[in-house]
């Protein structure tokens, strides 16, 4: 599983080496160690190797995006980063991450939080038997109750149908409704660096492109967000950077118009551009069975 | 009628008692899915720091020093022993919450020996009189008390951050874990809190109309276990229903024992584990159980 075999060698359609940097124009001028640097990092279950030698970054304000095809690993960066590897039997066995200039790999799930960094986990995993409003709460857990109060007025001006919800035992919510209690309960605890494991998954187009639009707002208001998603056509329209996972090793990376623009990318995660004799050529959106053959784009 | 009257409010009694010991071993549960055995001597302890220091410091104090003994004392299994039992099943934990149970057992009734210690409660033997209905004082402190305890936990398990964390770890610990939550303290603080409410326990299932604490309190302990059972193991509801049925059954068999005389001596005993297997036969997840979530 730590697909060795048939890697493409690093010189692939890398379109930006990852130190040319960003054009950064609308964020604050702020150094990057302020933001999220993953150096090299190795994550493994026990002896299944999950990622190698990723090197990312968000820079403080940004949004960053990743894409990849089912078990590509997308995950596990997520898990490596808010700390939950354990939760898994996962370890990091080799490189670092900083959030802010300081170390929070090894780090428990709990100190990341307080460190500025929540992750609204894949498959939204609210709590069922809570209620709309304790979910809230939950997510304010780790922050003094004034910033809590102040938090929640921010959410519910986000999402408002969580208000009207508010007694309603949040197993009850609509799948949408769901994702949109499971950012907003994220948002509780004030993030700096919202880590959102595919939002849209199993949502209906229109639903999906809100949260898009929430993801948005959540940005411009300040927090900034490294975005996991299969949907590679919303991903790359809301980000200003992208990396493309691959088997666990970065197969592409760059800024996300780039990315956007190119064939590769086009053919495989969006759908459209040059024909394809290999496979049919999908929506670009639902192509999980197609995106987990073991073919590489590069020879 | 009378008779009936005094068991059920002697049942109803020792029922509430039963409930503070079933809802720690809930507690515990719902916070780290451990099937706690060690309760029974965490229960035992509390009893005997009290029964030890009353002489010495008076009861108040020697009561407050045995709830926090207690307290400790389950604080201490947690950090010590089972955190650090890095097994992954939850049936080898359960059983090495059994092999702590005998230890701290076997050396405090090696302490206790043939003896029975009061535990220098201020009631003593004193009964109360309503109508045709006498009660011993005990009883009647008993129920108000655990009752007042139980409602205090709901409430605060219902409306307090520590609650909220709680039951947000009980549903599901990763994502609990993603809210910040600390969850080796909240397991830490669900074995102290039903270490405390065990002490509590003790006091009431050693006074008056029981001789005082001795190596059979153990035994008396246990009948909180089919309580917390047949409530359903992850349930509060269920430990209050629980340990109200226990002790009424328990109480109205024993008090009828010479009309039930066909099923035999110490039928009394063996009701709450009858009743439990009853219940757990048509409703396997006891009566306010909510099965295992599947996680996905
Ligand atoms: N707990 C685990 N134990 C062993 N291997 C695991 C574990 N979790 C994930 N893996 C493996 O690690 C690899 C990456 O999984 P991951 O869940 O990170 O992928 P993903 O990109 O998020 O996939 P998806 O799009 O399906 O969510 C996969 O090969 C997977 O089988
Ligand atoms: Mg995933």
């Amino acid at each position: 599983m730590s697909g060795d075999a048939g890697r493409p060698g690093a010189g692939g359609p890398e379109i930006e080496s990852p130190e040319t940097a960003v054009p950064e124009a609308a964020k604050p001028a702020t150094p990057e160690t302020e933001g999220l640097e993953i150096r090299g990092l190795e994550v493994r279950y026990g002896p299944v190797r999950a990622l190698r030698g990723v090197d990312l970054t968000v820079p403080r304000g940004a949004v960053a995006a990743v894409l990849g095809a089912n078990g590509a690993g997308k995950t596990t960066l997520l898990r490596a980063v808010s700390g939950t590897l354990r939760f898994h039997r996962g370890a990091i066995t080799a490189g670092t991450i900083t959030f802010g200039g300081a170390r929070v790999d090894g780090a428990p799930a709990a100190e990341v939080v307080r460190r500025g960094v929540v992750q609204v986990p894949e498959g939204r995993r609210v709590f069922a038997r809570m209620t709309v409003a304790e979910n809230l709460r939950a997510g304010a857990l780790a922050v003094p109750g004034r910033r809590a109060a102040a938090a929640r007025e921010r959410v519910l001006e986000l999402f408002p149908v969580l208000a009207e919800r508010a007694h309603q035992r949040a197993g009850l919510l609509s799948g949408g409704e769901q994702q949109m209690l499971a950012i907003g309960r994220a948002l509780m605890a004030g993030p700096s660096l919202l880590l959102l494991d595919e939002p849209t998954l199993g949502l209906a187009p229109m639903m999906a492109a809100r949260i898009a639009d929430t993801v948005r707002r959540i940005n411009a208001q300040g927090t900034s967000v490294l975005l996991v998603e299969q949907n590679a056509a919303m991903a790359l329209a809301l980000a200003e950077r992208a990396y493309v996972l691959e088997v666990g090793e970065l197969a592409l990376s760059g800024p996300a118009a780039e990315l956007a623009a190119s064939d590769e990318v086009r053919r495989r995660y969006l759908g459209v551009g040059a024909p394809d004799t290999d496979r049919p050529v999908g929506t670009g959106l639902e192509e999980r069975a197609e995106r987990t053959r073991p073919a590489r784009w590069t020879a | 009628m009378a008779v009936f009257l005094e068991l059920l409010v002697n049942g109803i009694s020792v029922g509430a008692v039963y409930a503070l010991i079933a809802l720690g071993f809930v507690v515990i549960f719902k916070a780290t899915e451990v099937v706690n055995f060690t309760h029974a001597s965490l229960l035992l302890a509390g009893g005997y720091v009290i029964a030890r220091l009353h002489p010495l410091v008076g009861f108040w104090a020697a009561l407050a020093a045995g709830i926090a003994a207690a307290a400790l004392v389950g604080a201490l299994v947690e950090f010590l022993i089972l955190r650090r039992a890095h097994v992954g099943s939850r049936g080898v934990l359960a059983i090495v919450t059994i092999g702590v149970d005998i230890l701290l057992t076997t050396e405090l009734t090696r302490q206790i020996g043939t003896e029975v210690l009061a535990l220098g409660d201020p009631w003593g033997d004193r009964v109360l009189r309503l109508g045709p209905v006498t009660v011993a004082e005990t009883r009647v402190v008993a129920l108000a008390v655990a009752a007042a305890l139980i409602a205090a936990f709901l409430l605060a398990f219902k409306f307090t951050g520590w609650g909220v964390a709680m039951r947000a770890t009980a549903e599901d610990a990763e994502t609990a874990a993603l809210m910040g939550v600390r969850l080796g303290r909240v397991s830490l603080g669900a074995w102290a809190v039903a270490g405390a409410l065990a002490a509590v326990a003790a006091l009431f299932l050693c006074v008056f109309p029981t001789p005082g604490l001795d190596r059979g309190t153990t035994a008396a302990a246990m009948k909180a276990f089919p309580a917390a059972i047949l409530g359903g193991l992850d349930s509060t509801t269920g430990a209050l229903a629980g340990g109200l049925i226990v002790g009424v059954t328990e109480t109205l068999i024993s008090g009828y024992q010479s009309e039930l005389a066909f099923l035999g001596r110490g039928i009394g005993d063996a009701a709450p584990f009858l009743v439990m297997i009853v219940i757990l036969l048509l409703r396997p997840s006891g009566l306010f159980g909510t099965k295992e979530p599947v996680r996905v």
